[in-house]
């Protein structure tokens, strides 16, 4: 393998039902960072099928190219030819870094064509940056340290530790990012992009499934990976029911409810709306942890959350370790107050 | 019908966790148990076993002491257990661990093989995907219920925002989500059988059409820079009110502070 071919930043926009994913803009945005020092530019791969018209909102977004792999197979996700594109393409344009989303499409399709193409692949990254492997060179050994090289950092042991990976003898680097961790640039109106349509063949072979049914979720909520107010509630509130207090809280603050992993495991609140390591990564103005113990792996998915504030009872709940302003004291009394009081001032206004 | 299922030992995250000196993990220094979504994984075969019949080894790559968890498995119901354990393998990425279990694999008959999505030490969820993608077989993932009718395995694939159900040919590789089911418990024949049960152990030599430059640390693409535990924002101020009204003047005085109201 010749690293020294392998060129650009190349972002897998993923879109679903032929719209783009907000992770694809994401991405697009730490490309468009990490291309800086590198000098070099940064590709959008669309895969899908009739989908040559959301190459200019990528464009906006950051992409200087765009390469389109478009063919009725790949009309919904499946692994094999969604990776038999994107491997097909990495073989044909040589990226140098390699970006997917660490969603349920990515976190599938990223292991997949990494295998595929032989190269090193690092799962949910939450941070990206061009540096020095080893980060410092070993005396004597100088000359062996490689520079700009993608240094890729992730939490492990559900994020009781962190790690920062390289891959430096194999290209392309590849890297999954959590939604909801990079910024976006500010879109750039009526940019365009170079577009390449790239098409590699699709045969169905025993790989191809078959899907029989597609069922999407029934979705009145907001997203909470949006919302700038989080009233989130843990087991701690009790039942189905009482979530009411908490929902007429969001309402006078114009925020949204989310819940901890208890809470969607009692069938109390849909899997949508979890914070935490197996569901989302949410960074608010505000979150309030309201009857949540404040378990690792709930603390990974809200602790760059800008304003903390926790009510439990357990003085020594572990979410007191994390949070701005910790209340110790009883929910279903507080709560209820405090949205009456809110609605006051808000109204006095 | 022969089912593999491929489980690992992992430290309970709830535990500390330890390092060596070159970054990789202490893994002798930890409480170790069934990863949660391979036990689902194993659960989704033995109900496969239960309803039509089936043939279940389990199989692990590990530390010799990974074979606690193939008696557990045993115990749960398995059939065989196939320990893969060799210095030469230690260190290994998930490309490195994928090509040395595709390389036991090849060894064996099988019509499905089940994965866990994820462990809960790395949380990568590449090696399911990954194992697939070395033997040719089609992968489908993230399983939240799994039906069988002759070669064709009907798969409830789950997606962020909705599912799929997917038909796929025998042979195939489906990854689990621990909410699929709920795993049973060891029963006290189990226990007996496992006690007594031969645990098949394979070293490097057993791995079939597999290259040196794809095993262990020296073989995993993917490299250690830095490693360390997680630095915490610190605990803010705490308040004990001692009526609900006092907690909420605390709060919209806070809100009022950061101009959020």
């Amino acid at each position: 393998m010749n690293l020294e071919e392998y060129k650009g930043v190349f972002v897998f926009a993923q879109q679903v039902d032929n719209k783009v994913d907000g992770i694809a803009y994401e991405l697009l945005g730490e490309a468009t960072r990490l291309a800086a020092p590198l000098n070099a530019k940064v590709t959008a791969v669309l895969v899908g099928s009739g989908i040559k018209n959301l190459a200019d909102s990528l464009a906006e977004y950051g992409a200087d190219r765009v390469i389109v792999v478009d063919d009725p197979e790949l009309k919904d996700y499946r692994t094999e030819p969604y990776a038999h594109a994107l491997a097909s393409v990495i073989n044909e344009f040589k990226p140098e870094i390699m970006l997917v989303g660490a969603t349920a499409i990515g976190r599938d399709l990223g292991p997949t064509v990494s295998a595929r193409v032989a190269t090193g692949l690092t799962a949910d990254c939450t941070m990206l940056e061009i540096g020095d492997f080893p980060l410092v060179a070993i005396p004597g050994k100088e000359s062996e340290q490689k520079h700009n090289q993608l240094l890729m950092t992730r939490p492990a042991f559900g994020g009781n530790t962190i790690a920062t990976i390289a891959c430096p003898n194999n290209r392309p680097q590849m890297a999954t990012v959590r939604p909801g961790v990079m910024q976006k640039i500010e879109p750039k109106k009526g940019a365009k992009a170079e577009v390449v349509e790239f098409n590699p063949g699709f045969t169905p072979n025993n790989r191809y499934v078959t899907i029989k049914e597609v069922v999407k979720a029934v979705n009145d909520v907001a997203d909470i990976m949006d919302a700038k107010i989080l009233v989130s509630g843990g087991r701690g509130v009790g039942s189905k029911e009482n979530f009411k207090i908490l929902e007429d809280l969001a309402e006078v603050l114009g925020g949204t409810v989310s819940c901890s992993r208890a809470v969607v495991d009692s069938g109390w609140k849909p899997k949508d709306l979890q914070v935490g390591q197996t569901g989302k990564t949410v960074r608010p103005n505000v979150y309030f942890a309201i009857g949540i113990s404040g378990a690792i792996q709930h603390v990974a998915g809200m602790e760059e959350s800008d304003i903390i504030i926790a009510i439990n009872k357990d003085e020594d709940a572990p979410i007191f370790d994390v949070a701005d302003y910790g209340i110790v004291g009883d929910l279903n009394k507080i709560v209820p107050e405090l949205t009456a009081k809110l609605k006051a001032e808000i109204a006095a206004k | 019908m022969k089912i593999i299922v491929c489980i690992k030992q992992v430290p309970d995250t709830k535990g500390g966790v330890k390092f060596n000196p070159d970054g990789t993990l202490d893994r002798g220094a930890m409480l170790a148990i069934m990863n949660p979504d391979d036990k689902a994984g194993l659960e989704a075969a033995l109900r496969l076993k239960d309803q039509y019949g089936a043939e279940v080894t389990v199989l692990t790559m590990g530390l010799p002491k990974a074979a606690d968890v193939l008696r557990e498995a045993i115990a749960m119901g398995a059939d065989k257990g196939i320990l893969v354990t060799d210095r030469v393998l230690g260190g290994a990425d998930t490309w490195a661990t994928s090509t040395t279990i595709a390389g036991a694999i090849r060894n064996l008959d099988y019509d499905i093989i089940i994965t866990g999505r994820q462990a809960i030490d790395g949380d990568t969820a590449q090696v399911g995907p990954q194992i697939a993608e070395h033997l040719g077989i089609p992968v489908v993932s993230y399983a939240q219920e799994i039906k069988v009718n002759g070669d064709t395995v009907t798969v409830k694939r789950q997606y962020d925002d909705r599912y799929h159900m997917v038909e796929v040919k025998t042979p195939c590789l489906i990854t689990a989500l621990s909410e699929l089911n709920e795993p049973r418990y060891m029963t006290p024949g189990g226990i007996f059988d496992a006690c007594k049960a031969e645990i098949t152990t394979w070293g490097r030599a057993d791995l079939k059409d597999v290259d040196d430059s794809n095993i262990g640390l020296a073989g995993s693409p993917t490299k250690i820079a830095r490693a360390s535990d997680k630095v915490r924002k610190g605990a803010g101020e705490k308040f004990v009110p001692e009526t609900p009204t006092e907690a909420v003047d605390i709060i919209v005085g806070k809100l009022k502070e950061k101009h959020v109201i």
